[in-house]
């Protein structure tokens, strides 16, 4: 029988090699699959494991884990500002995660590979993985200062505060807003249900008005056709005369430009300085149609709009003046109407660059990465975006909305002994409907330290909504929050 | 009168130290794996630690002292291999009682291990011969008759989780057809050892294949029909599937002849084919092992493949190095404790775990057939084989299953999967195989030489 016998423990050990082999193929060939698989609900249970690192903005903290004990969902999120830098932080959801929490993931729950080093020490000294954390840019003060100023009347809309010489994003408010805590739960059910009613709300709480939504610029648009305007011939300057008839007639159609509220501009002919202080329509519309549309774009173009998509590293959808198509179209997209389209952070770019005197910095939000013990991963390095346009020309801009402060439209964002330079826009949206109102503005102008764009959303303000009235006050309290005083 | 020759004659040894320490080794390993786990769970060395640990250990060193007495010359590696899958085991169910998983009781297990350590012991106590089972060849066979029947008893029999498949007597529940396999290997090996030469020269030729005359195969081919119809009566597919592959090999082994194999085959995947037109649970069990990733399959509320993805979704986590004893989630898995706790193993042992596991059951399987292989007679070698391969062909199936290598039928893990009756049956199988390997090592008889004319006899 001894044949037959070890035949059959050939076949005992061909059924334990085929045992092996399937066991090595699940645990090493198909493990990362089954792991990623959505129906893995370790996924779920793995997010409350790690310690996750802490969101700060200088000495604030925004997001931090805290240790509940509890062995199913130890590490739990918080968020103890809750509102005010929501936009900005997101949430960290059972499943998902948005924001900061999304963008800075990796480092945030200790995975990356910039935090092997870390890791393996941690694994030396049997310490336990502790995220990395993240100090962003923000300037709790301003940051602070425009949401309440935007906040407190009720009104919608977004800011953005930059610093001109480097890109760092000071402010990003956004409102309204939700609070993350709600959405931060391990418990999926509360989660969804909170998720459902945020994202089914009329007024879109969820939505980061800053960096995701796009709005016609109105007339704070104009400083880009100023700037295409100045960089074409040397000669321009704030003296430079303009026509600026009452009404613009559109080649090619029956309709033409007025001015605002179809005011005269002066005595028909006025100099460039004087048409950005009372936000003349015409002298801008005709402007664009002498230099074309490519000279408009182009300058657009060096100014980021239309340019490669901008991560901060929050995603920034695309702003544009829109497709090349006739005279009418082009005078309509130089005073920011038409199918001409901003995010409030591209407003706050252009604002920057003209006060940088040209230079237009990459915007940020992170400012230093370093793990648990403090160990720098990352510290950001500011870069140049573009030249917008000469150093000559910048001045010369910087001069004109300064005079738009001190002498024309923006009054109401003059700040005693700091020169601000600012641009108001009240844009027009569908008929019937009211305004939005814009303003963007940079201060000091000899030495900028912010430069800031507003927008206040369209019915939330009143019928009578301006950027003078409604958007200038709001954006010089963020200045000055910035500038301490 | 021949001179003793100079060469010194190779004995097997008893090694009774050598088992000692591994023993020692086994059980410290499982006492490892049990402080892991507190330190995982709770940060501190599980409080019962020092209990169990003393209470495995006092068991172990029992069955030790037992073996030593009563089969000093059994293979040596046959006990510590089954205490350390028996401590895996414990310290698998421990964790996932730890984390509040319903069912799992460490404690009942360690009972039942300790009834099964008694059994085993008074297997080896009380059988000092086992070819006193040759005798009772046809009790065997009615017993496991009997015994599988059983919980279609009324009264007694119990029903759970769809499975006819319980005895519930006094408020315990029982399993018997644990023991309806160890009486039907008796049973097979002594009827196929007194038939076997009828079995493999008697019969006709039909196309290639040698069938044998009915009246030498019926009892055999009834008990074993019997035994198929009544376990898919019952639901209780694992188990017809080892009775079968047992029956199977156990011929072959029997007659030398490879056509019972082939036929076997046949049968079986005619078997196989018709059980899935008729029955729509074996029909479901196809489809999961086809595509268990789909996501129909997955939420199909009676025969999904939920269950068995998530194994799969508990190996992938695992990966290489697992995630170490408590660290995992492995009571994701519905039933970690019984038929998947293969898979909660691979969670948080990890591919390298998992491999140790299989190796040791290979090991434990490979001593079994040298037993096989060196025991002296038929009867011996028959039933030793067929336990080892019942062992080895049981680790197959529900392995297998859970890993989506064949399709899941259902079946203990031996010496791993919680639960009294298939802890019992193995450890008696295990003590078989020990008293099996003492006789079969035992040196022969030596003639003591110059002596006059009367030989000695010594043991």
């Amino acid at each position: 029988m001894n044949g037959p016998l070890k035949r059959a423990a050939l076949a005992c050990l061909l059924m334990f090699g085929l045992l092996m082999i399937n066991v090595n193929y699940l645990q090493a060939v198909r493990a990362e699959d089954l792991r990623d698989d959505s129906r893995n609900t370790r996924n779920f249970y793995a997010r409350y494991e790690v310690e996750r690192g802490r969101i700060t903005a200088g000495d604030k903290v925004l997001a931090e884990s805290f240790d509940t004990g509890d062995s199913e969902f130890r590490f739990q999120r918080r968020y103890p500002e809750d509102k005010v830098y929501a936009p900005i932080t997101g949430f960290f959801a059972p499943e998902s995660e948005r924001d900061m929490e999304r963008a800075e993931n990796s480092l945030l729950d200790g995975s990356s590979a910039d935090l092997l080093i870390r890791r393996s020490i941690d694994l030396f000294t049997a310490k336990q993985t502790k995220g990395a954390n993240v100090d962003l840019t923000i300037n709790p003060r301003a940051q602070e200062a425009a949401y309440k100023a935007l906040g407190e009347s009720g009104k919608k809309g977004a800011l953005v505060a930059i610093e001109p010489k480097t890109g760092a994003i000071l402010a990003m408010v956004s409102i309204p807003t939700y609070d993350p805590n709600l959405l931060s739960k391990p418990n999926k059910d509360d989660v969804n249900k909170a998720y459902k009613k945020l994202d089914e709300d009329e007024d879109k709480p969820l939505v980061n008005r800053a960096i995701e939504r796009t709005y016609p610029p109105g007339s704070t648009f104009k400083v880009v056709t100023t700037a295409a305007y100045l960089e074409s011939d040397d000669t321009v300057g704030p003296e430079t005369q303009v026509d600026a008839p009452q009404r613009l007639d559109l080649p090619g159609t029956t309709a033409d430009l007025p001015n605002y509220g179809g005011a005269a501009c002066g005595a028909g002919r006025v100099t460039l300085s004087f048409a950005l202080e009372k936000s003349c329509n015409t002298p801008f519309g005709k402007i664009a149609m002498d230099l074309g549309y490519d000279a408009l774009s182009e300058q657009a173009l060096k100014f980021g709009i239309g340019g490669d998509p901008i991560e901060i590293p929050l995603p920034v959808v695309g702003s544009g003046i829109g497709p090349e198509e006739d005279q009418a179209a082009l005078a309509q997209a130089s005073i920011g109407q038409r199918s001409n389209q901003m995010t409030p952070l591209q407003m706050a770019m252009i604002a920057a660059g003209i006060a940088n005197n040209g230079v237009v910095m990459k915007p940020y939000l992170v400012n230093r990465i370093a793990d648990a013990e403090g160990g720098e991963v990352e510290r950001a390095d500011p870069d140049e975006l573009s030249t917008a346009m000469s150093e000559d020309s910048a001045r010369k801009l910087q001069e004109m909305m300064v005079n738009v402060v001190n002498k024309g439209t923006a009054s109401a964002a003059q700040i005693p002994g700091v020169t601000v330079g600012g641009k108001t826009g009240t844009a027009e949206t569908a008929e019937g409907r009211d305004p939005h109102a814009w303003f963007i503005s940079f201060a000091p102008a000899e030495d900028p330290k912010v430069a800031v764009a507003l927008i206040v959303e369209s019915g939330s303000a009143g019928s009578d909504a301006s950027g003078g009235q409604t958007a200038a006050p709001i954006a010089k309290s963020v200045m000055e929050a910035v500038l301490g005083r | 009168m021949s001179t003793p020759s100079a060469e010194p004659v190779l004995l097997p040894a008893k090694r009774r130290v050598a088992q000692l320490a591994m023993l020692a080794f086994a059980v410290a390993i499982v006492m490892l794996a049990y402080a892991n786990v507190g330190l995982a769970i709770d940060n501190q060395i599980p409080a019962g630690m020092l209990t169990y640990g003393l209470g495995l250990g006092g068991l172990m060193l029992a069955a030790y002292l037992v073996l030593a007495k009563f089969a000093p010359w059994a293979d040596p590696l046959i006990l510590p291999l089954v205490t350390l899958v028996n401590g895996i085991g414990l310290v698998m169910i421990y964790r996932l009682e730890a984390s509040g998983m319903p069912g799992a009781s460490a404690t009942t297990q360690l009972l039942w291990t300790a009834v099964g350590v008694v059994m085993f012991s008074a297997t080896l106590i009380v059988l000092r011969d086992h070819r006193a089972l040759q005798r009772l060849t046809y009790t065997m066979g009615a017993i496991g008759l009997v015994l599988l029947v059983s919980p279609l008893l009324p009264f007694i029999g119990h029903s759970e989780n769809g499975a006819n498949i319980w005895l519930k007597i006094a408020g315990f529940t029982f399993q018997p057809a644990e023991f309806t396999k160890l009486a039907l290997v008796i049973f097979f090996a002594g009827y196929l050892v007194a038939k076997r030469d009828v079995l493999a020269l008697a019969g006709r030729r039909l196309l290639f294949i040698d069938l044998p005359r009915a009246r030498d195969l019926g009892p055999v081919l009834i008990t074993w029909g019997l035994s198929l119809g009544v376990l898919i009566l019952q639901k209780d597919l694992g188990s017809s599937l080892l009775i079968f592959g047992t029956f199977i090999a156990m011929l072959y082994i029997a007659t030398q002849r490879t056509s019972w194999v082939l036929i076997g085959i046949l049968l079986f995947v005619g078997g196989a084919v018709l059980a899935g037109l008729l029955f729509d649970h074996v029909a479901a069990r196809f489809e999961v092992f086809l595509d268990p990733e789909n996501p129909a399959l997955y939420d199909r509320e009676f025969g999904g493949s939920y269950q068995l993805m998530q194994g799969l979704f508990a190996m992938g986590q695992g990966g290489v190095l697992g995630t170490g004893l408590g660290q995992g989630h492995p009571d994701e898995i519905p039933l970690a404790f019984s038929d998947f706790i293969f898979t909660a193993a691979g969670e948080e042992l990890g591919l390298t775990g998992l491999m140790a596991l299989l190796m040791v059951y290979a090991l434990l399987v490979e001593r079994g057939l040298r037993t096989s292989i060196a025991a002296r007679e038929p009867f011996s070698k028959l039933l030793a084989g067929g336990l080892s391969f019942i062992l080895a062909w049981q680790v197959f199936i529900i392995v297998g299953g859970v890993t989506n290598l064949i399709p899941l039928t259902g079946l203990v893990t031996p010496f791993m999967s919680q639960g009294g009756s298939a802890l019992l049956a193995n450890w008696i199988l295990i003590a078989l195989l020990v008293r099996m390997s003492d006789t079969a090592r035992k040196p022969p008889p030596q003639a003591i030489q110059d002596e006059g004319m009367t030989q000695v006899f010594q043991r």
